[in-house]
């Protein structure tokens, strides 16, 4: 009896080695609903910031044979070959990179671009970009899925689900939200732009439990002087590269309309890594906690870590 | 007369003529090579035996060289659509500037001062932010906006210079900057209403670039540039004799008034057909009819063949560099085509002082 049972698993076991194909083809269902097949454990393009991120985060760094400009973290990832700006790609140099994948953020292209590539036969997946939560887990299961390692885009996932869910527990108790201005300078002496609603930079906000003080547009837009007044913020929230670009807090203060407003009053500048800021990508937890440590300079929410 | 003088000016002719078989040869074996080098020459490494390999796979030949699907696609949909639009581009361009500078008989004309250009870019803005068209003709929105916009400002350019059947070509310049300006205004109002992705698409297109070509979509300006290429040289000797002032051409027996209508419409189609696919590409027209000139001379029996035949070597050869410079990624051409063209121009400039010598 025993030993029939331990041939009978044998036997099962056998049997379901066998009915696993060594390396299968995965199917994907990418960002524009499209389904894709993509051979399983192949060389990786990645294109995109946060969609570099977890890839490393899942622990498949080494499959990465080339990455976009805007791939500036983890450190090991600016090592790898530059296919340069996203939305600016060549065909035939990412093909020459030989990868069995391209992985690209929604907002990579140009299509016509993409295309060829997939004409080549090398399939392209498309990661949704939404500045959400549920936006970050979706790209880490999109990504997961596609390099074939779901269980490891589960266990991502649930960490970071459990880590945003326990911000979102504290935040949703401060008294007050103060109005944020997100700030984007394109060189110095040229009009900032400021960050409307539906931008990851107003996402991150409001997840730090901060207000955007523009609101009435979507997008980036120049931002007349009279509206900088009339928004009234609080705090600015620049990137490090920008606050650079504008030479540092004495440059951005001394924009007129900009110095009047509560924030420029109170000198409250928040400058932080752009990348990590409005990338959502696995480190949108740390992002929460640095942004809402400057809004809520209160709330003990800042982890030994950060 | 004597006739030593007589003889020497057959010398001095059979000079020229010597000068200008030479000149044309080696555009054309240069022609020749830049092209080889674009469609051999890239990130994915293809052997001359592979090229040829794979250009000869659809006529039924197996030829001993091995290549993959990956290599033969990077060829056939990606190199060889490329190459062709930047001829087509180059030579469009190039034959485009040669003829109108010679029809306005002034060496700043290029065909972005008839208002194809900017015509052809606030289209495909329009297109671009509002979405005008995508609806109806899908892949094909961007071009076919961006072709008519350029024929329209063209169209509206011609009519504000033109009264009683004649054609002022002084007051066409003045309208041709005006009409730039306004749709400069134009792109600057879409670049405001746009948003994030879209600005960058636009951004992409006013620089201008000769990547993600497909054939589907380069074959409808190929007719286009076709005409302009074998029409345009035919109108050579009423060139010359406009260079002699509109009336002089008149009583030499040239119909003035159809010239001027024929060397626009053309130039416009051209231009509006290539400019639709490839974007704003700077200099181009402008600068190769002058290298030309400096060359081999303003006799437009000659300059326009090797206008075309420069404009479309120079186009490779920028888009060579452009894709292959800074590798894995790639530069945008028409800043390619500015930067180098720019300063080489002031070279000449300084060099010869004499770019209006006609």
């Amino acid at each position: 009896m025993k030993t029939a049972a331990s041939w009978l698993s044998v036997l099962c076991l056998v049997a379901f080695v066998a009915a696993r194909p060594a390396a299968a083809d995965i199917a994907v269902t990418d960002a524009t609903g499209k389904a894709v097949t993509v051979p399983a454990f192949g060389p990786v393009v990645s294109i995109g910031g946060s969609v570099t991120e977890i890839v490393h985060a899942l622990g498949q760094a080494d499959r990465i044979v080339a990455v976009d400009s805007t791939s500036l973290y983890p450190p090991a990832a600016t090592e790898k070959p530059d296919v340069g700006y996203m939305r600016q790609l060549a065909a035939e140099p990412i093909l020459a990179m030989q990868p069995a994948l391209i992985l690209a953020i929604e907002d990579a292209g140009p299509p016509a671009v993409l295309d060829q590539i997939r004409e080549a036969g090398v399939p392209v997946v498309l990661v949704p970009d939404q500045p959400t939560p549920y936006g970050v887990l979706d790209k880490i299961d999109i990504v997961a899925a596609a390099l074939g390692v779901p269980a490891k885009g589960d266990a991502l996932r649930a960490a970071l689900r459990a880590e945003l869910d326990g911000l979102a527990a504290k935040i949703a108790k401060v008294s007050a939200r103060p109005r944020v201005m997100f700030v984007l300078s394109i060189g110095q002496g040229r009009v900032p732009m400021a960050a409307g609603a539906d931008t990851s930079a107003a996402g991150i906000v409001q997840l730090a439990g901060g207000e955007n003080a523009v609101g009435g547009f979507n997008g980036y837009k120049p931002l007349s002087p009279e509206a900088a007044v009339a928004a009234a913020p609080e705090v600015l929230l620049i990137t490090k590269r920008s606050l650079g670009l504008l030479g540092g807090e004495q440059g951005l203060l001394a924009i007129p309309e900009i110095a009047v407003t509560p924030a420029g009053q109170a000198r409250r500048i928040v400058a932080m890594d752009g990348l990590l800021l409005l990338g959502f990508g696995p480190r949108t937890g740390k992002a929460i906690r640095q942004l809402a440590g400057h809004l809520h300079p209160g709330l003990s929410i800042r982890a030994a870590a950060d | 007369m004597s006739s030593v003088a007589v003889s020497g000016l057959a010398a001095v002719a059979e000079r020229h003529r010597r000068r200008n078989i030479i000149a044309i040869s080696a555009l054309v074996a240069g022609f020749v090579a830049v092209f080889l080098l674009s469609v051999g020459w890239g990130a994915v490494p293809i052997r001359p035996g592979q090229v040829v390999a794979i250009l000869a796979e659809p006529l039924g030949l197996d030829l001993p060289w091995a290549f993959d699907n990956r290599e033969s696609t990077v060829l056939l949909a990606i190199r060889l659509p490329r190459a062709v639009l930047a001829v087509l581009a180059g030579a469009a361009l190039a034959v485009s500037g040669a003829a109108l500078q010679g029809l306005f008989r002034n060496p700043m004309a290029d065909p972005a001062l008839i208002g194809v250009s900017s015509g052809a870019a606030l289209a495909a803005v329009g297109v671009i932010v509002l979405g005008i068209g995508t609806g109806v003709f899908g892949l094909y929105a961007l071009p076919v906006a961006a072709f008519v916009g350029g024929l329209v400002a063209t169209v509206i350019v011609y009519r504000i210079a033109s009264r009683g059947g004649r054609t002022e070509i002084a007051t066409m310049l003045l309208a041709g900057i005006a009409v730039n300006a306004m749709a400069g205004a134009g792109i600057g109002l879409m670049t405001f209403l746009s948003d994030d992705r879209q600005l960058r698409e636009l951004n992409f297109w006013l620089l201008g670039g000769l990547g993600g070509v497909t054939w589907e979509k380069l074959l409808p300006a190929v007719p286009l540039v076709l005409l302009a290429v074998v029409v345009i040289p035919l109108l050579a000797r009423r060139l010359n004799a406009l260079l002699l002032g509109e009336t002089e051409a008149l009583h030499l027996g040239f119909h003035v008034e159809n010239t001027k209508r024929l060397i626009v419409t053309l130039a416009a189609l051209a231009t509006g057909g290539t400019v639709a696919l490839t974007g704003v590409i700077g200099f181009v027209g402008l600068v190769v009819p002058h290298l030309v000139r400096l060359l081999i001379g303003p006799d437009h029996r000659v300059l326009l063949p090797a206008s075309i035949l420069l404009g479309a070597g120079l186009m490779l050869l920028a888009d060579l560099f452009a894709r292959t410079l800074v590798l894995p990624a790639e530069l945008p051409v028409g800043i390619l085509t500015s930067c180098v063209g720019g300063p080489f121009f002031i070279w000449l400039l300084v060099r010869y002082r004499a770019i209006g010598g006609w």
